[in-house]
């Protein structure tokens, strides 16, 4: 290794974790090896409304090896009241209690919890329980829970109701231009490659250690204290390694409830994984209903913009999310309504699924923009660059920043946008219908307060550690880079701790905050160990360094140099020794501050990308193949291009997946749903990816975040399904408005190819 | 059952013989412990991922007597006398794997639970020698879904492996 | 997974031995069957382990032809030189299946034994008369998408999920077995059977009766073949539709065609009255629309898989004329020729 590398912020150094992961050493929840393990195996229910009549469970109790059969009959106390059960991101409601009464709330909810000394005798017992129900009426047909759309008095935190501007209404009704379509999605599940799983270590004392697999350590260990009437500091949850969540980890699953309950009833260490099957049973994107109606003169300038939309939610809690904001804020347009609502159905409760809302709502704005586009006879990105806004039209404020206009010249430019023929149908390659379409993705650039510490020691070793999640977002090489930018250290003396609660605070990790946020908190305390670094070697005999301001000096290659002459300087290791130091130890906390939250009321700050699809269409048999994307993103400062990258592929192998391949189905007359395996719900495996090109446009902004990074999580999907739709429409003139796209949507016999 | 004697019947543990990673390891293991859970749970071998337990995801792969297979699909007493290679067996002492140093290299990871999963069976499409175009190697790692969606870096990994051994067919498109 | 005897045998007289029982299973490459366990749809009380009976090779048959011992994964069938020079078609369509991975591990008498992907089938939550008889069917009203649009009855519209089944049955090939009661050969055509009023039973074999081996006879079909697979992504996932052509051409006239298809019925879909119908004819589109007409003549919808009737009608015309311009399709080129 080159100590001299740059590796700070902007450098594209590998993944720091990366060895751990090659290797198979990095441990996830379910793979801690704790001596005495009990094994639990989860039951799931049948139906999914009523009430549990009988739960037998003798035979199962009767095979060697199991130690207990927890359920309702006899599981152990846990709280009383619904906020002890509530954890950092619920949404309001009631939250799921696992096997809290004989009460069934939906398919696949858990009934019992089979412990044994061995995974395989778990297994076997689980098999062995009987469960009789009394069932109940339910619904899950979101379409018919229509009837029940509503607007809860009391909104998710997070919710950001539409505000209107203009008289929508009256501009759409004289707009000689518009259109009026119903967009439909599927309910999706999230299902990261890693299962839902604890390992809960009976430490003997009462205390727990938990491996758990979620976004958010310290969210894990408040909710547990709450639930059991445990106090925090006696439990400490690790997911030092997390195998994808994209949102199903932000709220505690069920597994983790029932690890520690049986753990504490049997005063032994307990895992329980759940299986692929029941990771259908729990939190997953809502389903949703959108209808957009776009008017616009006839030279194509948009006058009136009605958005209105529903998600499903479960019967026991109002999840919510903004869906319908994202067009009235992106375009430059006078008149503007947005419409928002819930509706339950008998499921669990719907949860933020990568680019919550955004990726529903943006999606199907872009394909409304494009029909609009093609209803004005203009080309769908020069419509989009006619309508563009400097600022936030639906809050009336500036943006921090808004390269979107270079995003779409460097997109455009890269993908080859301007030899596109308008028309439909007009572009064929041997029998392939060939299109090409354009979405805009937009996602809030967000911060949240976090701590971190960092720990230098005399021999030059730094640690930086907060309770952040790296869920595959490239959290520890974040941190890993903002102290090297800080300090000036190589790669290999800093270590980074994270997934650990007892670590100095941090948010879950979501909502692409992280990055510029722990980014931003190891920067602090990291310039705090410089700080008192320069202090000490100021004091230094003969210091080249006396008397020397912070701005004056550089922090590089293990040493502290002088700016101006660099060859005047100390190295970091003398320094400690010369000042006894063993160890400098600090924890700072990043917050806006008060210019930022002066800031955050008077700017909108967002994230934003151009999307250009390229899809073949055989039209006769009904088969897409996306053959090119080129997303073009506009998101601050980028900490590292090469795992930047990747976030955006990622986000856009999700965002094909949304448009081609993925659908929970689900048989109502079961309220179930049916194609609960990795072979029947579907992501795109290799063979369906083709290229992608990752452009990161040039977006400078101090304003946003400390650091001037914005976060890339979820800004990769947002839109590409909606240029994916637009380009299948461009190959084939057919608008499919139920996402995902599948083959029967395509043929069509009543058409002949 | 007939009434003539069975070869060796079992209805709790067996004994079996697994050299794992080049180590002879003689297990005593019921017949319903699958491969992948006897890795995991038993050796202490968790580099081989359980992610749907039913092969269809392939992030259990693991190489039998220098084949990929999903080891979550094979029972243990099934393979007495076969040679298991994991992720945790690739490396030689600290000197890598290409393929693992590929992976690194592309980033071709995200969350990393796939990860051994991908190389194991990026190491058998090596062995087996039959993709030799990106279009081959899209198709023939298909069978290891990345939830995190690092195909394409991926199929740049393998990729660059394959033309290191001088095994492809025509450069990159 | 229920509890069970493993039993290891040694040769084919042994396992067959061993393998009397009801609730015995025969255990190969496992790839369905421990599968099927997990979720506990089958719940043998014996495992008969063959792994180690032999079966395990590829033969020239002495009057001409191949047979495919029982044992032999799926990637040594399909990347047999004998098999990718002569049946070709076999080749590609065990390469449009499940994995590398699964592959490798799968058998060629396993395949012939795989069991439906019928989501009722496997969720034991909800009814099957498939998995557990006289419990009705699910899928019927329920989510069927990639149900049967032929051959099915009022208690199962299952389908059968195999890809080399589908090219076995237009090769005309023949199944062995051994049995209790000796041995036996059971052409291709009924070793699969119809759901009727006993869908439990996804084939004609006897209780204890173990495949040996697959004879292909001594028919070239290499010339004129595609193997043409349509399904929701474009790797690693069940036909919705697929199917296989072999013709023998002389000039631009079909002398002798074989349609299966797959991904419609419960078993591999062969009309003789469609291939009769090609026989002597040009390759024209007209009359591939006529087989077409001919291979769906009383195909029904279940409701989600409607589709499957048009989808079906193309893909028989587009296979034909990719085996008549002998252009089969490609496994990995995923452009559809």
């Amino acid at each position: 290794m080159n100590v001299l590398q740059n590796v700070g912020i902007g450098s594209a150094i590998n993944r720091v974790d990366g060895l751990q992961k090659v290797t198979g050493r990095a441990r996830y929840a379910a793979e801690h090896p704790v001596p005495g393990l009990l094994h639990g195996v989860i039951v799931s229910g049948a139906i999914p409304k009523g009430r549990i009549v009988t739960l037998e469970d003798s035979e199962a109790r009767a095979v060697p090896g199991v130690v207990e059969v927890l359920s309702h009959k006899n599981r152990p106390h846990v709280a009383w009241f619904d906020r002890s059960h509530k954890d950092m991101v619920a949404p309001p409601g009631s939250p799921f209690k696992a096997l809290y009464d004989d009460k069934i709330l939906f398919s696949g909810q858990p009934i019992a919890l089979v412990i044994a000394e061995s995974f395989e005798v778990a297994r076997y017992a689980a098999s062995l329980v009987r469960a009789s129900y009394e069932v109940e009426p339910h619904n899950t047909d979101f379409h018919k829970a229509q009837a029940e759309r509503f607007m809860p008095s009391k909104k998710r935190d997070t919710y950001h109701p539409p505000k209107n501007r203009g008289d929508a209404d009256a501009a759409f009704a004289a707009a000689p231009v518009k259109v009026s379509a119903e967009y439909h999605l599927a309910t999706e599940h999230h299902n990261p490659m890693e299962m839902h799983a604890s390992t809960v270590v009976w430490e003997g004392d009462g205390s727990l250690t938990v491996f758990d697999k979620t976004q958010g350590p310290q969210n894990v260990r408040d909710y547990l204290a709450g639930v059991f009437g445990m106090s925090a500091s006696t439990i400490r949850v690790m997911n030092p390694f997390v195998g994808g969540a994209f949102g199903s980890g932000l709220r505690p699953q069920y597994q983790v409830y029932l690890a520690v309950m049986a753990a504490r009833m049997l005063q032994r260490s307990v895992r329980v994984v759940m299986t692929r099957q029941q990771m259908f049973t729990h939190g997953h994107r809502p389903e949703a209903l959108q209808s957009v109606q776009l008017g616009a003169e006839r030279d194509g300038t948009m006058t009136a913009i009605r958005n209105s939309a529903t998600t499903s939610t479960s019967r026991y809690e109002n999840n919510m999310e903004d869906v319908v904001i994202w067009g009235m804020m992106n375009y430059a347009c006078e008149n503007a309504a947005g419409e928002y609502a819930i509706a339950p159905v008998d499921t669990a409760t719907s949860t933020d699924m990568r680019a919550p809302g955004a990726a529903t709502g943006m999606t199907f704005f872009e394909m409304a923009v494009d029909e609009l586009a093609y209803a004005a006879g203009i080309d769908p990105l020069e419509f989009r660059l006619k309508n563009y806004s400097e600022t936030d039209q639906m809050n009336g404020t500036p943006f921090t920043s808004k390269a979107l206009r270079e995003a779409y010249a460097e997109g455009a430019e890269a993908f080859g946008w301007s030899r596109r023929s308008q028309a439909p149908r007009s572009m064929k390659e041997g029998r392939e219908l060939v299109g090409w379409g354009v979405a805009t993705g937009m996602w809030d650039a967000m911060f949240s307060k976090t701590s971190a510490s960092a720990r230098l020691s005399a021999n030059g070793h730094l640690e930086v550690a907060s309770a952040a999640s790296d869920i595959g977002t490239g959290t520890y090489t974040v941190m890993t880079q903002a102290a090297a930018d800080t300090l000036g250290l190589p790669v290999e003396q800093i270590a980074v701790r994270l997934g650990d609660s007892s670590l100095p605070k941090a948010p879950v990790e979501g909502g692409s905050w992280m990055a510029a946020s722990v980014g931003a908190a190891v920067q602090l305390a990291c310039r705090s160990v410089a700080e008192k670094l320069l202090s000490a070697a100021a004091k230094m005999q003969n210091s080249p360094l006396a008397g020397a301001s912070m701005e004056a000096v550089r922090f590089s290659g293990g040493r502290i140099a002088l700016r101006d002459d660099p060859a005047r300087g100390v190295a970091i290791t003398e320094v400690m020794r010369a000042s006894g130091t063993d160890v400098i130890a600090v924890e700072e906390t990043a917050s806006a501050g008060i210019s930022g939250m002066i800031s955050q009321m008077r700017k909108s700050r967002n994230t934003h990308s151009a999307i250009f699809v390229e899809v073949r269409v055989d039209e006769e048999l009904g088969v897409v193949r996306v053959t090119r994307v080129v997303n073009a993103v506009a998101a601050g400062r980028i900490i590292n291009p090469k795992t930047a990258r990747s976030q955006i592929l990622g986000g856009v192998v999700m965002g094909i997946s949304m448009a081609l391949h993925e659908e929970s189905m689900t048989d109502h007359r079961y309220g179930r749903f049916m194609n609960h395996n990795y072979a029947e719900y579907h992501v795109p495996v290799n063979a369906d990816i083709h290229d992608i090109q990752v452009i990161f446009v040039d977006e400078p902004d101090p304003e946003v975040t400390p650091l001037g990074v914005k976060g890339l999580g979820e800004i990769g999907i947002v839109g590409t399904a909606a240029a994916v739709a637009n380009a299948i429409f461009h190959a084939t003139g057919k608008r499919v408005r139920a996402l995902p796209i599948t083959i029967d949507k395509l043929v069509d016999d009543t058409v002949a190819p | 059952m007939s009434d003539v004697a069975p070869i060796s019947i079992a209805f709790a543990a067996m004994p079996i013989t697994l050299t794992i990673n080049g180590h002879e390891r003689r297990l005593s293991v019921e017949p319903w412990v699958t491969l992948l859970d006897l890795l995991r749970e038993r050796e202490d071998l968790t580099g081989s991922k359980k992610g749907c337990d039913h092969g269809q995801c392939g992030a259990c792969t693991v190489l039998v007597d220098g084949r990929r297979m999903n080891s979550c699909l094979k029972l243990a007493v099934s393979l007495d006398g076969a040679s298991i290679t994991t992720i945790e067996g690739l490396a030689e002492g600290d000197r890598l794997d290409p393929l693992q140093q590929a992976f690194m290299d592309h980033d071709a990871f995200q969350c990393g639970y796939c990860t051994p999963g991908q190389i194991c069976s990026a190491k058998g499409l090596l062995n087996e020698g039959r993709a030799r175009t990106r279009d081959e190697v899209r198709e023939m790692m298909s069978g290891n879904l990345c939830r995190c969606g690092a195909y394409t870096n991926i199929v740049d990994a393998v990729m660059q492996v394959l033309e290191s051994r001088g095994q492809i067919k025509e450069a990159a498109e | 997974m229920n509890r069970f005897s493993f039993t290891r045998a040694n040769s084919v007289p042994e396992a067959v031995r061993a393998g009397g029982g009801a609730d015995t299973r025969f255990l190969a490459g496992g790839t369905n069957l421990i599968d099927l366990m997990k979720e506990n749809v089958e719940r043998p009380s014996a495992l008969v382990d063959i792994n180690r009976v032999g079966l395990a090779g590829i033969e020239e048959r002495p009057g001409g032809g191949l047979r495919l011992g029982a044992l032999v994964s799926n990637a040594d069938t399909a990347y047999d030189r004998r098999v990718a020079e002569r049946y070709p078609l076999l080749a590609c369509a065990i390469l449009a299946g499940a994995s590398p991975q699964l592959r490798n591990a799968a058998t060629n008498g396993g395949n012939l034994n795989q069991r439906t992907r019928c989501y009722y089938f496997y969720d034991t939550a909800t009814p099957c008369n498939k998995r557990n008889p006289g419990t009705g069917c699910g899928a019927i009203g329920g989510v069927n998408r990639i149900h049967a649009i032929l051959g099915a009855s009022p208690s199962c519209i299952a389908t059968n999920p195999s890809d080399m089944c589908v090219a076995l049955a237009a090769l005309n090939a023949t199944v062995r077995v051994t049995g209790p009661d000796g041995e036996r050969e059971i052409a291709f055509a009924d070793y699969h059977r119809l759901p009727g009023d006993a869908p439990q039973h996804d084939n004609t074999l006897r209780t204890g009766e173990l495949v040996t081996a697959i004879d292909l006879p001594d028919e070239d079909f290499s010339a004129h073949h595609t193997y043409l697979k349509l399904r929701d992504r474009l790797s690693y996932a069940f036909a919705l539709v697929s199917v296989a052509v072999a013709l023998r051409m002389e000039g631009d006239r079909i002398a002798e065609a074989r349609i299966a298809l797959g991904g419609v019925a419960h078993k591999p879909w062969r009309v003789p009255a469609a291939e009769q119908a090609l026989a002597g004819q040009p390759a024209s589109a007209e009359n591939f629309d006529r087989a077409a007409e001919l291979l769906l003549r009383g195909a029904q919808g279940q409701g989600h898989n409607d589709f499957k009737i048009g989808l079906a009608r193309r893909a028989i015309r587009r296979a034909l004329r990719q085996a008549a311009a002998g252009t089969p399709q490609s496994q990995t080129d995923k452009r559809i020729a």
